[in-house]
This record gives C-alpha cells, structure tokens and sequence, in this order.
C-alpha cells in the first residue's frame, strides 16, 4: 500500500508524556510532519485553520474531550473527511460503542505497543484507500 | 475487598508498566494500611464511582523507579525529568484505573472514569476518598519499588 509518509497528522493528548510516546513511534514509522494539541478545543482550532490528514486523539481530557472533539468534526464539513483514531484508558464496551456510533476511523486502548499502533494506522489507511 | 477486585488493579498494573516501560514488577502480598502516610515520592490518585460503591485508587512510585519508567517510556524524547516524572504518573494512574475498569466490567462491577490527582514529595500523604482501611499491594521492580493502593466502599 502506498501511504504519504509526509501527511500531516495531529496527536492530541493532556498528557505530555503520551504526545511523546505517540510522536515516537510515528516518527520511527517515518512520520514527520506532526502537529500537537492538548485537548480537544485547541486542536479544532488548529484544524479549523490548517489543513490535516489524520488526527490521533486522547478520550479523556479537559475542557473538550476526545468524544466531543470527533462529534464536532464528524458535524463539520470542511473536516469530517479527516481519519480519527482514538487512543485512550476507557476500554469500557459502553465508551467503545459510543465511538463508533460517533464515527471513529479506529480505536487503540492503552498501554499499547508500537505494533498494534502500527497495525491500527495500517488498517485506516487501508480502509480509506478502499 | 475481596480478591475479585482487588486482581483487576494488580493484573492492570503488571500490564501497563510492562508494555509502556519493559519491566515486569512482581508485586508482593497484599496488606491493610489504615494511615494515609506514603513512603513513596510521587503519586496518582483516581476517584472511583459507580455499581453502588465508591473509594478511590492510587498509584505511588519511589523516585528511582519512575526515573526508570520514564526513560525507558519516553527514550530521547525526555525534556524536563521532574516535569516528566509528574506527566507519567499521572498517565501511567489513568492507564492502570482504565485497566482494571474494563476488567471490573467483564466481572459485572461498572465504575465510571475520574481524571488523576498527583501528589509528589518525600512523605506525602494519600487521602483516600473514604474511611475504608485501605488495602495496599507492594510491587518491586529492578528500579526500585511502588506500591499500588485500593479502597472501596460498597454503598449497597
């Protein structure tokens, strides 16, 4: 499959340590143009002026969360096309299925390895090309 | 407490810090603590809410340990220690309590999600969200020691 190493992709995340961990792999993965937000209403911002291909993003966060950040962009037009992966601590059915109904591209709970990322990564891409 | 529940945190626990850091912490028997003191330097605290029960969970490291995780999680990407050691305690906290939630859950116990406290310092002490006795599992790893804290009340 032929992806665009140089897309630009938005890791969202309260934490610090997790942005670095996700920028990590997706930079050993041959990712680099990386963009970063620490929740979600400063990532729409950043997304409401500056074009994205992909967007990595924490489920529980301050002031907007993961949830409401993909219900906001699935809602707007210029962004809704945007892949979303979800990378989060809540792995409860009922959080899952809210997701999904909301439109989520994939879901990855922590701790995760750099493969499963990969294989989550592999699998968006994969049903975008199809 | 019984040992359905208290497995969830310690199985959570052995997973997060082995798949984030590499290291395999064997934790040791539990036992009651009826104090708040902490022999640790840092720690998380995660509020618990839900199936008629409510209490608390924390998380605390001795500072040789999370110095460890932390290099071995974040590798070059280390900017600030200190300021890093904080960061992942408080992830690392989130990542355990998601853990044994989603297990709970497989056992018919649903508790809902609370966002970390940290709380750093040598001889801090951990307030517990009830008056519980609390019952604590030591883990001791190759860094250095942590311990893992439970305390549940069951409203029913």
């Amino acid at each position: 499959m032929n992806i665009d190493k140089n897309m630009r992709i938005l890791v969202v995340d309260d934490y610090s340590t997790m942005r670095r961990i996700v920028r990590g792999i997706l930079r050993r993965l041959g990712f680099n143009n990386l963009e970063e937000a620490e929740e979600g209403k400063s990532a729409l911002k950043k997304l409401q002026e500056e074009p994205f291909e992909l967007i990595i993003c924490d489920w529980n966060m301050p002031i907007m969360t993961g949830l409401e950040l993909l219900k906001t962009v699935r809602a707007d037009d210029n962004l809704k096309h945007i892949p979303f992966l979800m990378v989060t601590a809540e792995a409860k059915k009922e959080n899952i299925i809210d997701a999904i109904q909301a439109g989520v591209s994939n879901y990855v709970v922590k701790p995760f390895t750099e493969d499963v990322l990969a294989q989550k990564l592999e699998a968006i891409f994969k049903a975008q090309a199809a | 407490m019984n040992a359905e529940v208290i497995n969830p945190f310690i199985n959570a626990t052995r997973n997060v810090v082995a798949t984030m850091a590499g290291i395999s912490p064997k934790p040791e028997k539990p036992r009651l603590k009826r104090d708040h003191a902490s022999t640790m330097d840092f720690t998380g605290v995660v509020g618990l809410a839900g199936d008629g029960a409510k209490g608390s969970f924390a998380v605390s490291f001795s500072q040789s340990c999370i110095e460890r995780i932390v290099r071995n999680m974040l590798g070059d990407e280390i900017e600030d220690m200190e300021q890093d050691m904080r960061d992942a305690v408080g992830e690392l906290a989130n990542m355990i309590s998601g853990g044994a939630r989603a297990e709970l859950e497989q056992k018919g116990h649903s508790f809902d999600m609370a966002v970390p406290t940290l709380i750093a310092g040598k001889g801090h002490r951990i307030f517990q969200l009830t008056d519980m006795p609390v019952l604590v599992v030591p883990f001791n790893t190759e860094a250095g020691p942590f311990t893992v804290e439970v305390c549940l009340q069951s409203g029913r």
